[in-house]
Parts: C-alpha cells; structure tokens; sequence
C-alpha cells in the first residue's frame, strides 16, 4: 500500500511532505496558543476543504451546502454528549451515519432527477437552509438560543471525552486531516477514484465506457459527507458552542469551499495549500493593520474574496498546480 | 381567526412579492439572456439600498424618487461588470461564472459591512405608518406604493423588450447566439446591455423596498437566495415567471408566517424550492431547455 | 437459423412530430462490418444512440445477443457487450491516454493494475503506448478518434459501433483506421457496426451496408448490389461514385 501511495511522486515531493509532517508534529513545542490557533483553523480548512473536494475535484458535483454536513455531525455528536454522556468518538459513529444517509437522500434526489451544475449547488444550499431554520426551530437541540457542551476542565487532557489544552485538538485533526488526505489518495488511485473523474470530465462518456454514473456519484457524495461529519465533531468540541444561525450558514458553506478552489480544486495539495495561503494572508493582514492600531471586521472576507477572484480569473486550477509545476512537485505523468 | 387578518396577510404577501418578483425579473432576464446565474443579485440590491439610505439620511430624499438613480447607477454598474469582466467567461464552464459571481458576492457584502457596520438600517419616510382601507381590507401605504412602483419598472421593461428595437435585438441574443452574430449583432455589446439593464430592475427594487424593510450587510445573501427560489419556481428567464413566482413566494411565506411560527415561514420556502428543483426545474412558466 | 447478434426490428423514433427513424429493420450477423450510410439528418447517429441506449425507441425492439436491450440505460448497455463511439468525440480530456483507456478496461477487469495493462494492450493496437502519459486535450484529432475507439475496446465488447470514426482524417490516417479495424475483425472476430461518409472506407471495409433516406431504410445488401441501387445514387452517393 505504501508503493501504491507513493508511486508517481516525485522524490522532492516526498521529502517536502516528510519535512512538513514533522514541522507539524512539533510546531505546538514551538509556538504560542495564538498561533496554535490559527494553525488549528489551517487544519480545520485543509481537511473540510478535502472533504468537500472528493465531491467537486473528484466527482464534479458543485456544493455550495457543506456546512449541512458539518452542522449535523456537529449537532449529532454533541447532543449524544451533552444529554446521554456519550463520549465524542462513538458519537462520531452516529454522526457519520447521520452525514452519509443525508448525503444519500440529496445524492439520490438530485440525481434521480437529474438535477445538475448550478442548480444542484443550489439544492444543496436549499437543504443547508431547510436545516439551518429546522434547527432553529428544534427545541431538542435547544433551537436558536444554542446547544452549550459541559466543559470541565482544560487542565487535563482527556482524548476520550475531547476535553483538554488546544495542543491536543491540534494532534487530533493533524491526525485527522493526514488521514483525509491518505484516504484521498488511496480513492484517486483507485477504481472508485477513476470513475469519478471520467464522470467529472465528461458523464456521459463515463456512461458509454460502461460506468454505473449514479452509483459512483453516490459514492462521492456519501464520502464526501461522512468525511465532513469528523469535522462537525471537532468544531463542536473545539468551541463548546453551537448555534444554528452559526453553524449551518452559507458563509460557512463558503469558507470550506475557498481554500480548495484557491489551491486547486480537484488535486491534493490544493486544499492544504489553499489554507495556509488563505490564513497566511488573513493573518499578515491582521498584524499589518494592527500595527497601525486599525481594527476593521470583515476586512478579511474581502480579501478572501479578492484572491477567490484572482484565482477564478486567472489561474482556474488554482496556485498548488502552478506552484507545483514550478518547483518540480507535480506528479510525474 | 377572523377572515379579515388573512386577507390583510395575504395581500400583504402579494404586495411585497411584487416587488422581490422585480428584483427577481433581472435575475430571470439576465440567465435567459447572457445565460449567466448571477450569484451576486441580491447583494447587487443591497447597494441600491444603501444608496436610497444615503440619500434619505444625507439629503432627506424619500426612496420612491430614487428608484431612478438607483436603476441607473446599478445598470452602469452591471454594464462594465459584464463588459469587462463576464463577458470573458461565456465560454468557461458553467461553475466557472458561477464562482465568479459568489467572489463578487463575497467582496460586495464585506464592503458594505465595512462601511455601513453590521447592524440594521432602515429609513422613515413620512408616511410610513400610512395606510389605506379598502372595505375591510387594510393595505399598508410603502407596501402599496412600492407594489405600483414595481410594476410600472416591470410594465417599462416588458415593453423595451417587446417593442423597441434594441429590445428585439436582445430576445434574438438569448434564442440563438451564433445566429444573431451572423446577422451582425454586436453580441457582446448587448450581453453588457442586458446585464446593465437586469441590474437596473435590481437598483429599483433595492430603492422601492427601502420603504418597508430594513437593510444589512447580510441581506444580500438572503436577498439572492430568495431570488433564487422566485425564478427558479416562476422559471428562469421568463418575466412573466418571475414577477408570478415573486407574488407566489410572497403569499406562501406571508400565510406560512400566520398559519405556523414566522421562522417556519423560510423552512417552508426552501421546502418549496426543493421540490421545485425537483419536480418541475422549468418552473411554473418556463420551457425545457436541453 | 442462428439469431444475429444484433437484431434491430421496425425501430422508429419520434421527436415530438419529426420522424427520425422510421420503421428500421436490421440484422447484424456476428463477425461481420456492416456500414450504414445515408445523407445527413437520415437517422443515422439516432439509430446509433437507440442501440446504445442513449434514448428509447418510439416503437419497435432492439435484440442484443438474444436478449432484448431496448430501454437499457448507456452503461447496462455497454455492460452487455456493446462499445461505441461518438460522432464528436468525448475524450476525458482532464486525463492521460493510459487513464482514459483504463476507465473503459475497469469494466471487466477486477483492479486498476490489471485493467493498466488491459489497457496498454489495446494502446499497443491502436498505435498509442507512446503517447500513454500525454494528456488528452493535448492529443490532435486522429489521435483522440483512435483513443476513443481504444476506450470502448477497452470494455472487450462483441459489438463495435463506430460513429463517423473517420471524418476529418486525411487519407493515409483513413487507411491506418481501415487497417486497425480490419484486424480486429479478422483477428478478434470483432463486429462491426459503423457509420460511415467516407465511402472509401465503407467499401474496404463492409461485407454488408444499409442505406437510410428521411429515416426509412431505402436499401440494404452486399455493397456492390447498394452502390448500383438507383435509389442510393440519386438521394445519397450521386452517379460520380461508382
């Protein structure tokens, strides 16, 4: 398996990521809780931005309604907790399945009826909505005042029961987010993964070369959903707090989307890359201005916007490609 | 409950249905012309009503007489975003131009929270807690006036398109593409034309709807995702579509709003769209496109 | 008498009032070339997708190895043993030759190495293992027209149904396609089902040619019998092609 994970990458490639993974594992020794933080949210946009990916990069189905999937795992695992103790990691359990059955029902109604491009985002933006106002409106899930999880301590690292200092968080979506991405690759390589792109680029030569389209399109859909669910899960523990109008909004939809468009939807490293160029920017920001002792909230989101618009104008497959090509990191074809 | 708060209610739901079916007319016109879904519609009228908030705050000028400012800084608005920037993206894929629309998006609402801060906004003309009674039915005056307004914009814009001869020009655009280069249209000039004019339904809508709402940063998502579920039910690139969808949204959502709680109001909404993008994508008046 | 392995009986195709194909009867038996030609908009490329499941007949059936196929979707079609080919052609065009033929051999391949090696195979047929790691969109068109036949052979179909596989090629591509195919009949006991303008394919190829006119079969037979018929020369080959 480690020959099928390599194989085709280039041997800087490999030393690049080696490197990388051990910065990672040793960055919490090094810097202070802010900048933990802000690596956290890197991680966090890395990995539902390679989750949202295996939907768009590798099947070619458009979701502007992620934030459905996360909102769910994170309401699913939290509720588990905070009203029958049941710890996060089996609760995850529950909330992939939740996610999965979910991303079936809106996988099997759009394709069944044959709902495609814009008007699928749409859809999925439709049920993000249907679930943000439901939510709201939920009194099991406490509604719009917010579902709050018991937090104990911070002293004491707990894994079980996600509760602890934010280096821990830190281990567990590193940990989380490598796996997405070796997962990712696996599928890429894999029968699952070379039907979704024959359907991405062209579906209906997917047909013709014998492709079951709705079947595989299902596939990406319900992993793609069940992989967002660990991310709802984490943002659930993380913050301790959830509200509907928060959770389930489309500019959280948004956010997942940028950093993969950004870094090149449909490959690897786009994600990850698009992430820390995305919060890289938004941090060298924030600094730079406070140095001027300027304070302006949603400064961020345009700048965001801006790059999103850069990208979609000018470099369509994004700055991970590009960059890649440039440095000698591109899979050898 | 009495008959007469329905029929308050429901007249309520159509009279400002009217007006976000305009707004929902240039979404319509613009897809069924320069077949671009315009992400950033709603946003677009946020503009508008901040410029008929200005006016109103800066110069006492009431939003019923910006509709014309407003239609015209919106159509030169939309004019050179599609001449400078849409228009290059015809041929991308589909998803492409979408994206493109939402970074728009993206940067338009923060500019605005930028600028205008987060919280709400709203203008007080002088007769806004006016109203008319009709026998037993009682019609707020804003409301009133603002569903004229819209269709008078709509009645304007019916007519361009049905008499003029720029107007012909651009049905002819949008039945057939390379046809109308061939008899020697200048395509691109009217894509930017029709994008400046579906724009400009949005500026006087984003003006008349001052009257009676309130005005956010956040309301230009919400505003385009109700567009959205309008021209989507109505069917997209039909007028007639558009302004039937907007009275048929403002209805439901208005008796939803009295029959249920008024936050079930928008699960009932997006209830429909589902079921719409379903069973029906051509929408109420709209044709099958291959 | 054996059954043939495609047997298209009285297949018509209505489009909301224009008839496309009108009462179409054909019998290919396996092993043969047969071509089917015809002045444009005679329901040729219609023909096709009805018995590629594209779209269903109007009326009539469509018999695939003794089993009916009509109403079968693309795939399930394709799953049955037939592989075809667009008129416009659809490569993947996002991926490499070697993938774009490895798509096609994962239908009857258990993984993805046995199927790269199915797949470079059929490259090796086609004259293509050497452009196996060039992109698709990269590829010029007799490239992509020999990379789609290599994906639908790929699938190891019985029946081949070739779309104008030859339009736009210059002669000497023209022969080396006439070549390929001429050995995969004789080698593989390929079927052959194509579509045809170039008529200098048509005769070194076909054992047996159909005619459609307005979408009614208007000949059928050995191709020196068709290209005499006076009804072909006058809607369709003109009296310089013989």
């Amino acid at each position: 398996m480690m020959g099928r994970l390599t194989d085709g990458l280039p041997r800087r490639a490999l030393v690049l990521l080696a490197l990388l993974l051990a910065l990672a594992v040793v960055a919490p020794f090094c810097v202070g809780d802010y900048w933990l933080t802000v690596l956290i949210l890197i991680l966090y946009f890395a990995y539902t931005g390679q989750a949202w990916n295996i939907m768009m990069g590798f099947a070619g189905q458009l979701s502007l309604g992620h934030a459905l999937f996360v909102g769910l795992g994170a309401y699913t695992t939290a509720t588990l907790f905070a009203y029958y103790g049941i710890p996060p990691w089996i609760g995850l359990i529950a909330a992939v399945a939740v996610t999965v059955a979910c991303g079936a029902i809106i996988g099997f109604l759009a394709f069944r009826f044959r709902v495609a491009g814009v008007y699928f985002a749409i859809l999925t933006i439709a049920f993000a909505e249907f679930a943000r106002t439901g939510f709201d409106n939920w009194s099991f899930a406490n509604g719009a005042a917010g579902l709050f999880l018991p937090v104990a301590q911070y002293t004491h690292n707990d894994l079980w029961q996600l509760r602890g200092h934010p280096a821990m968080f830190y281990y567990v979506l590193l940990a989380a987010t490598v796996l997405v991405f070796v997962a990712s690759r696996l599928i890429l390589k894999s029968r699952l993964g070379f039907y979704c792109l024959a359907i991405r680029e062209d579906e209906q030569a997917a047909r013709a070369s014998g492709v079951n389209t709705f079947r595989y399109k299902m596939y990406a859909v319900m992993i793609s959903a069940g992989m967002t669910s660990f991310a709802g899960m984490f943002y659930a523990f993380f913050y301790n707090n959830l509200f509907p109008e928060q959770v389930f909004n489309i500019s959280r939809s948004i956010e997942i989307i940028l950093a993969p468009l950004v870094g090149g939807v449909g490959t690897l490293g786009g994600p990850i890359f698009g992430a820390f160029v995305l919060e890289g920017l938004a941090e060298g920001l924030h600094n730079l201005l406070d140095t001027f002792g300027i304070d302006i909230p949603g400064i961020k989101q345009v700048v965001f916007g801006a790059v999103l618009l850069l990208v979609v104008i000018a470099l369509p497959e994004g700055l991970w490609p590009w960059i890649a090509r440039r440095l000698g990191l591109a899979e050898r074809r | 409950m009495p008959i007469d708060i329905y029929l308050n209610v429901a007249v309520g739901g159509i009279l400002a249905g009217l007006v976000y079916g305009l707004m929902a007319l240039g979404l319509s016109v613009i897809f069924g012309v320069v077949r671009v879904v315009n992400f950033a519609h709603g946003e677009m009228m946020a503009i508008a009503m901040y410029a008929s908030l200005l006016a109103f705050s800066l110069f006492k000028i009431d939003p019923l007489l910006m509709i014309l400012p407003c239609a015209v800084l919106l159509f030169g608005l939309g004019y050179c975003l599609q001449g400078v920037l849409i228009n290059r993206f015809i041929t991308r894929p589909e998803h492409s131009q979408f994206l493109l629309m939402v970074a728009i998006a993206i940067i338009i609402t923060n500019i605005q929270l930028i600028a205008f801060g987060p919280d709400a906004r709203s203008v007080q003309t002088p007769y806004a807690y006016d109203s008319y009674q009709f026998g037993r039915l009682i019609v707020d005056a804003d409301k009133l006036y603002g569903a004229i307004a819209a269709l008078v914009v709509a009645a304007m814009l019916f007519a361009f398109f049905r008499f003029t001869r720029l107007g012909t020009a651009i049905r002819a655009c949008a039945d057939n593409y390379t046809g109308a280069q061939v008899v020697g249209l200048d395509v691109k000039r009217l894509y930017a034309l029709t994008f400046g004019l579906g724009c400009a339904c949005v500026g006087a809508a984003g003006a008349i709807l001052m009257l009676s709402a309130d005005v956010t940063p956040q309301f230009g998502p919400v505003a385009t995702l109700q567009a959205f579920i309008i021209v989507i039910t109505g069917g997209m690139g039909s007028m007639v579509g558009a302004l039937l969808g907007g009275v048929l949204i403002g209805l439901t959502a208005a008796m939803a709003g009295l029959l249920f709680t008024p936050s079930i109001k928008a699960m009932f909404v997006y209830g429909i769209l589902v079921l719409v993008l379903l069973f029906r994508p051509q929408g109420i008046i709209g044709k099958k496109t291959s | 008498m054996m059954s043939a392995l495609l047997e298209v009986k009285s297949v018509s195709k209505r489009f909301r009032g224009l008839v496309a194909v009108d009462n179409v009867s054909v019998a290919v038996e396996e092993g043969a070339i047969f071509a089917v030609i015809g002045p444009n908009g005679a329901g040729k490329t219609t023909l096709f997708n009805m018995i590629a499941g594209e779209f269903m007949p109007s009326a009539g059936t469509i018999s695939f190895k003794g089993g009916r196929i009509d109403g079968l979707a693309a795939d399930q079609v394709c799953r049955r043993g037939i592989g075809r080919t667009f008129q416009i052609v659809k490569p993947f065009l996002g991926l490499t030759v070697e993938e774009n033929v490895t798509v096609g051999a994962l239908l009857r391949q258990r993984g993805v190495a046995e199927a790269r090696n199915r797949a470079h195979e059929v490259l090796r047929r086609l004259d293509l293992y050497d452009k196996r790691f060039q992109r698709a969109s990269g590829l010029t068109l007799p490239d992509r027209k020999r990379l789609e036949v290599a994906r639908a052979l790929a699938t190891d179909p019985q029946l081949l149904l070739l779309d104008e596989v030859m339009a736009g090629l210059r002669p000497t591509e023209t022969d080396r396609m006439v070549a390929i195919l001429r050995d995969l009949n004789r080698d593989r006991g390929m079927t052959i089902l194509l579509i045809e303008h170039v008529m200098r394919a048509v005769m070194a190829l076909a054992s047996r040619i159909l005619v459609l006119h307005h979408g009614a079969a208007i000949a059928e037979g050995a191709p020196t019998e068709v290209t005499r018929d006076r009804a072909v020369i006058d809607s369709y080959l003109g009296a310089e092609a013989i």
